[in-house]
C-alpha cells in the first residue's frame, strides 16, 4: 500500500437547493484498491462521485462544501478542470453508447485530448476494447454504430471508452443494472484486473458485488457515510453501526 | 371465464367511437388541399409551360412568362437565410446549452414568443423604418431578405432548440466527464444529432418565407421591373406579390394567369417541403439511440 491515499475526502457536504444530499462524508481512497460504496437509493452515492469530479459545474444547483483532495491537491484548486476530468474515467448506471460508431466512441476522449494521429488511435482503440473485453465481439464492426450493441456490451464500450482516457481513478456508478449476470462476472474480472493499473470506485446496490470485489467499503444512508471498514468486517458482524448490519443482511434498503 | 364484462363492452364502444372521430378529422384535413390543388392545376396548368417559367412578362403581364418575379422570391429566400440561419442557430445554441435559468434568459424566451406573434404587415412596416430608411439600403432585396430574416428568426430559434434539447442529457454529461468543454461536447455529440431537426426546421422556413407577400412589397419587392437584378441593393420581383399583381391590380388579364403563378409558387413550396422530408429521413436513417 502507497503512503499517500489517492483521494482525501473531508467534511464533504452537498446540497441541492435546500436539500442535503450528503452531509460530512471524511474518508480516504487508497492507490489501487477497489474502495465500494453500498447504500440504497437516495444515500447520496451518485452525488458523490459527481462531486468528484466536479460535475457540480454544470449544475448551479449543487453545491458542494468541504474538501475533496485528489493525487493530495484539493481539486477545486485544479487549473485544468478538464484534465481533472480526463485523470478519472466515469461509468453510469444505463450504458450511454454514444450515437457514433464504436471506434469513435472510443476515441473520443484522446481526439478531445488533441491525438489526431490515426496509428496512436487505433492502437488505443485496441488496448481499450481488451481490457474491457469487448474487443474479440467488436473487432469486425468498429464502424458500426456503439448504440447497436446489446446493452451488456454498450456497458462494456462505456468502461473502454472511461480507459481510453487513462485514468488513474475509474468510478462505477451501479454499472450492473442493466447488464445480464454473465456480462456483470465478465466486468467484475475485468475490474480485478484493472485494479492493478487504476485506483476504482464502485458505487453498487448489489451488497455481494462489493463483497466479491471491494477492499474496503463504505455504507451511506440518508446523505451519511455510517461506516467505513474492510468488506469483509460488514459480513464477518464486525461492524460498529447496527444499521450496516441490517442493511448487509437485507433487512431494510 | 373471460367473458366481456359490460363495462368491457362499454369500453369497446367508446374505442370505436374515439378511433372514428379522430379518423374523420383526419381525413377532413385533405380535402382543402386536394381543392385547392386541383383547382389550380385544372384552371391554371394549360399556361404553365418553359416559356412561363423562364421568360419576361410582356402586354402589360397579361403574356409572357413570370422568370424575374421566381429568380426574385429564390434570390429573397437565399439571403433571407443566410441572415437568418446563422443567427438563428448560434442564438438557440447559446439558449439551450449555455446560458443560465435567471430572470434575463426568461426575458429572452419571451421576447423570441412575442417576435413570433408579431403580425408579418408590422415587421414590414418595422424593415421601411429600420433597413430601408435608417440604415439607407433603400428598397432592395437586402432590405427586404433582412425584414424576412427578422420574422423567420424566432421560429429558426424555436425549432433549433427543440432539436437540441431532444439529444439526451446522458450524452453531454458523458462528454462532460471525458474532460470536453461545452463547446467540444456541442460541436461532437450535441449538433451532429439535432442536424437533422434543425434542417426541417430551415426548410420549413424556405417554404413559409417564399410566400410571404407583407413583408417584402415595401421594402423591396416591385410591381414590375424590365431588368434582373443585378446586386442585393437592386429592387426585385418575387412570386408571392407578382401573384397579388395580376390577381387583382391588371385589367383584361387571363384568368389562367394568376392560376399559373399560384401554381407554380404552391409546386415551389412542395418541392422545399419534400426535400426537407427527404433530408430528415436520409438523416435519421444515420441516427440510433
Amino acid at each position: 500500500m502507497s503512503a499517500d491515499p489517492k483521494l482525501e475526502i473531508r467534511d464533504l457536504s452537498i446540497r441541492y437547493g435546500d436539500h442535503v444530499a450528503l452531509e460530512g462524508v471524511s474518508l480516504d481512497v487508497r492507490e489501487n484498491e477497489i474502495f465500494g460504496i453500498i447504500g440504497p437509493a437516495n444515500a447520496g452515492k451518485t452525488s458523490f462521485l459527481k462531486s468528484l469530479n466536479r460535475m457540480d459545474m454544470f449544475n448551479p444547483a449543487m453545491k458542494v462544501g468541504g474538501e475533496i483532495r485528489f493525487n493530495g491537491e484539493e481539486t477545486r484548486n485544479w487549473a485544468n478542470v478538464y484534465e481533472l476530468r480526463r485523470r478519472i474515467g466515469v461509468v453510469f448506471p444505463l450504458p450511454v453508447g454514444l450515437p457514433m460508431t464504436v471506434y469513435d466512441n472510443v476515441a473520443l476522449a484522446p481526439r478531445l485530448a488533441g491525438v489526431k494521429n490515426k496509428a496512436e488511435l487505433d492502437a488505443t482503440v485496441q488496448r481499450c476494447l481488451e481490457r474491457a473485453a469487448l474487443w474479440d465481439e467488436v473487432k469486425d464492426r468498429l464502424d458500426s454504430l456503439g448504440s447497436l450493441l446489446s446493452g451488456g456490451q454498450q456497458q462494456r464500450l462505456t468502461i473502454a471508452r472511461a480507459l481510453s482516457q487513462d485514468p488513474e481513478l475509474l468510478m462505477l456508478d451501479e454499472f450492473s443494472i442493466a447488464v445480464d449476470p454473465v456480462t456483470t462476472m465478465r466486468i467484475e474480472d475485468v475490474l480485478k484486473e484493472l485494479k492493478e493499473e487504476v485506483t476504482i470506485i464502485l458505487v453498487t446496490n448489489l451488497v455481494q458485488q462489493a463483497r466479491r470485489l471491494a477492499d474496503r467499503t463504505a455504507f451511506f444512508l440518508e446523505g451519511q457515510c455510517v461506516e467505513i471498514g474492510d468488506t469483509e468486517d460488514f459480513f464477518t458482524g464486525e461492524v460498529a453501526d447496527p444499521r450496516t448490519r441490517d442493511y448487509v443482511e437485507g433487512r431494510f434498503g | 371465464m373471460f367473458d366481456a364484462t359490460e363495462l368491457n363492452q362499454k369500453n369497446e364502444r367508446v374505442e370505436k367511437l374515439f378511433r372514428a372521430g379522430f379518423g374523420l378529422m383526419t381525413v377532413m384535413l385533405i380535402i382543402p388541399v386536394l381543392i385547392i390543388l386541383t383547382t389550380l392545376v385544372v384552371k391554371g396548368g394549360s399556361v404553365v409551360n418553359f416559356d412561363f417559367l423562364f421568360q419576361s412578362p410582356t402586354n402589360g403581364m397579361t403574356a409572357g412568362g413570370i422568370f424575374p418575379a421566381l429568380l426574385g422570391t429564390v434570390w429573397l429566400v437565399l439571403v433571407a437565410l443566410l441572415i437568418s440561419v446563422p443567427l438563428g442557430v448560434a442564438a438557440a445554441v447559446y439558449l439551450s446549452e449555455y446560458a443560465p435559468e435567471n430572470w434575463f434568459t426568461r426575458v429572452i424566451n419571451l421576447a423570441i414568443i412575442n417576435l413570433a406573434g408579431v403580425p408579418s404587415i408590422v415587421h414590414a412596416l418595422f424593415g421601411v423604418g429600420a433597413f430601408v430608411l435608417f440604415f439607407g439600403f433603400g428598397t432592395s432585396i437586402l432590405a427586404a431578405s433582412l425584414t424576412l430574416a427578422i420574422m423567420t428568426l424566432p421560429l429558426i430559434i424555436v425549432a433549433t432548440r427543440e432539436s437540441l434539447q431532444a439529444v439526451p442529457y446522458a450524452f453531454r454529461e458523458a462528454c462532460w466527464n471525458m474532460g470536453a468543454t461545452r463547446w467540444q461536447t456541442i460541436r461532437r455529440v450535441v449538433l451532429p444529432n439535432a442536424i437533422s431537426g434543425i434542417l426541417t426546421g430551415v426548410i420549413l422556413e424556405v417554404s413559409r418565407t417564399s410566400g410571404e407577400t407583407a413583408p417584402i412589397m415595401f421594402t423591396g419587392a416591385a410591381f414590375f421591373l424590365p431588368l434582373l437584378p443585378q446586386s442585393v441593393f437592386d429592387q426585385t420581383m418575387a412570386l408571392s406579390l407578382h401573384l397579388f399583381v395580376v390577381s387583382t391590380q391588371v385589367p383584361d388579364m387571363p384568368e389562367a394567369v394568376p392560376y399559373g403563378v399560384a401554381l407554380v409558387l404552391i409546386c415551389l413550396v412542395l418541392l422545399m417541403n419534400s426535400l426537407s422530408i427527404a433530408l430528415r429521413v436520409y438523416l435519421r436513417g444515420r441516427k440510433k439511440w
